[in-house]
């Protein structure tokens, strides 16, 4: 496999915080590489520093072989990066139809209006909104936003997908039906990586996964390996029996 | 919407490349709403033609600069967002290059009125390009302070006329046949040019850059992740809402006589503009024009009226504040709420 993503050294300060230190990994293709850590412990920046919300203060950011560092948003969506945000960002008054058609005319599909319309259909039918396409963003459920900004990304036909917990705020029955939406993206040779607390979600989905504590790369490996990686379990609970931590991970 | 409309006769067709790229437009040619945006034209062009109604001809030709000055204001308003409070500087110096190459290089009025709406629409650009990084409020300011600078500028600028501006003399109406015939000249020029500001603002809508500036208007951080290049599309459509303005001020100015800083960069004028859009429903092509009509309606009867002759800005102020209190979406938010039928019909 080869390397469809690589992150080598990046460091992002804001003021006196050292959001991101020396972190690299490496997304190959049609892999789900995992991101957890404990709250502040700099992921979402990892993200905006991927898809050029910040640009890193040092380290670059390599995206199919060419260097994106520090290239506008938009741009990197051009190239094929799409993303899904924590805090939830829909087109509150435009319907979930045209939400999508956005992310399909303006990422990298790039199409013409009128094309736009079956990319959005087959987006929405992975999610699960075709039911919902004239509904207002707006209006929608924690859930359906959720759905949305998964939909909206995969409009664009990314070749890589940042999800940033997808899964928070979702009931369980819900969590079990994203997981198995995440795995039909992925079935279709799309890349993901993904930022995620619902642990269970991300071990079951996950080739590998990368922990991050305080800005730093604690760990990364397989997720079995990883959750009895003592420094992660530490990171996590403070210093424990191992075995409940795992457990309780 | 349109939106849907359009990818809906596309995919049925078996499009060939070409139509692809053509297909929106042919499309917007079989909308009813572009048959009602022409047949506006026309009655706007009939009517005071009908009976020889010199009085009527002036109250629309009031009504039609200010349809284009709201649905231009739309654009970047309505679509992008932007609060333009600066926006009658198109109009102001659109008017003076006009009227500057008419009276002074005695250049015919269509040619100088063009050259007026391409060098406005460029300029606009460039400064599109710097002040658009701001945001909300600070933009909102950058735009007054350009108004105010240009009018500065225009006011000490002693080729313009400086403070006096610009008289014209009754000879620059002989090529269109003395002042009576120029005057319905000028009146058909700006309800074409009112006919192709809505029709603009309607093809802006029902295209991609239009899907464009609406996410930017939703959610301006949000477009950018999803691939729009915000500064551009930002640009443009500033750009773009100059270019009419600037030739109807053009025609305006050549209708009155005479043109000066005050008169031509009247914030007063831009805060109108605003109400206009709000009054009809931001947004809404269908809104800013019928906003733009009846707040020139009710203006020209509280001028009119004894008792509020000096109100009429209290009145325009007050009607602002009603509207983003009471009623955001304006009249058209609360047809389209109403008869949701109606979102499809009246863009």
């Amino acid at each position: 496999m080869t390397a469809l993503l690589e992150v080598t050294n990046i460091n992002k300060r804001f003021g006196g915080v050292h959001a991101v230190h020396n972190l690299s990994l490496t997304v190959a293709d049609g892999e789900i590489l995992g991101l957890i850590g404990p709250n502040g412990a700099g992921k979402s920046t990892v993200f905006n520093v991927i898809n050029g919300v910040y640009p890193p203060d040092q380290g670059r950011v390599v995206f199919k072989g060419q260097d994106i560092t520090g290239e506008a948003p938009y741009r990197i969506a051009r190239r094929g990066v799409a993303r899904a945000h924590q805090i939830v960002q829909p087109l509150a008054s435009m319907t979930v139809l045209e939400n999508c058609t956005v992310g399909a005319c303006f990422g990298q599909a790039n199409l013409p209006l009128g094309r736009a319309r079956a990319v959005v259909h087959e987006a929405a039918e992975i999610v699960g909104l075709t039911d919902r396409l004239d509904h207002l963003a707006g209006q929608l459920t924690t859930a359906g936003k959720k759905r949305l900004e998964l939909a909206r990304a995969l409009s664009a036909r990314p070749e890589l997908l940042l999800l940033d917990e997808v899964l928070a705020g979702l009931n369980p029955t819900e969590i079990e039906r994203m997981i198995v939406v995440i795995r039909r993206i992925r079935d279709r040779g799309i890349a993901i990586l993904m930022i995620e607390h619902v642990m269970h979600a991300i071990m079951s989905l996950s080739d590998r996964v990368v922990v991050l504590n305080l800005g730093s790369k604690l760990a990364e490996g397989t997720p079995q390996a990883v959750t009895r990686n003592p420094d992660v379990i530490t990171a996590y609970l403070g210093e424990a029996e191992p075995t409940a931590a795992s457990e309780a991970i | 919407m349109s939106v849907q409309q359009s990818s809906d006769a596309l995919t049925q067709v078996v499009a060939t490349r070409n139509q692809e790229r053509h297909g929106l437009i042919v499309n917007i040619f079989r909308q009813p709403f572009t048959w009602l945006i022409a047949f506006a034209g026309v009655v706007f062009a009939v009517l005071p033609v009908w009976g020889d109604n010199v009085q009527l001809r002036e109250s629309l030709l009031l009504a039609a600069v200010y349809v284009t000055l709201a649905s231009n204001l739309n654009i970047i308003l309505g679509y992008a967002g932007y609060v333009n409070f600066g926006n009658i500087v198109f109009f102001g110096l659109g008017g003076y290059v006009c009227i500057y190459l008419v009276s002074e290089w005695q250049w015919p009025l269509a040619a100088a009125a063009l050259i007026a709406g391409v060098s406005v629409s460029l300029l606009a650009l460039l400064f599109g390009l710097g002040i658009l990084r701001l945001r909300g409020a600070f933009f909102a300011l950058a735009t007054i302070g350009v108004n105010e600078a240009i009018k500065a500028f225009v006011s000490n600028f002693e080729p313009w006329g400086g403070a006096a501006g610009i008289y014209l003399s009754l000879d620059v109406y002989e090529p269109l046949g003395g002042p009576g015939q120029a005057l319905w000249i000028v009146y058909f020029l700006i309800v074409a040019a009112m006919t192709v500001s809505l029709f603009l603002s309607y093809a802006i809508k029902s295209s991609k850059f239009g899907l464009g500036l609406l996410a930017i208007g939703e959610n301006e951080d949000a477009a950018a992740v999803l691939g729009i290049n915000t500064p551009r599309y930002k640009a443009l459509a500033y750009s773009i809402s100059a270019f009419l303005p600037a030739i109807v001020g053009g025609l305006y100015f050549f209708k009155t006589g005479i043109i000066e800083p005050g008169g031509a960069f009247d914030l007063t004028r831009s805060i109108e503009a605003i109400v206009m859009v709000m009054l009809g429903g931001i947004g809404s092509v269908t809104g800013a024009a019928v906003g733009a009509f009846l707040y020139e309606e009710l203006r020209g009867v509280l001028l009119t009226t004894e008792a509020f002759s000096h109100f009429q800005l209290v009145i325009a102020g007050l009607l602002l504040l009603g509207i983003v209190l009471f009623a955001p979406g304006g009249l058209m938010g609360f047809v389209y709420r109403r008869w949701p039928r109606t979102r499809r019909l009246l863009q």
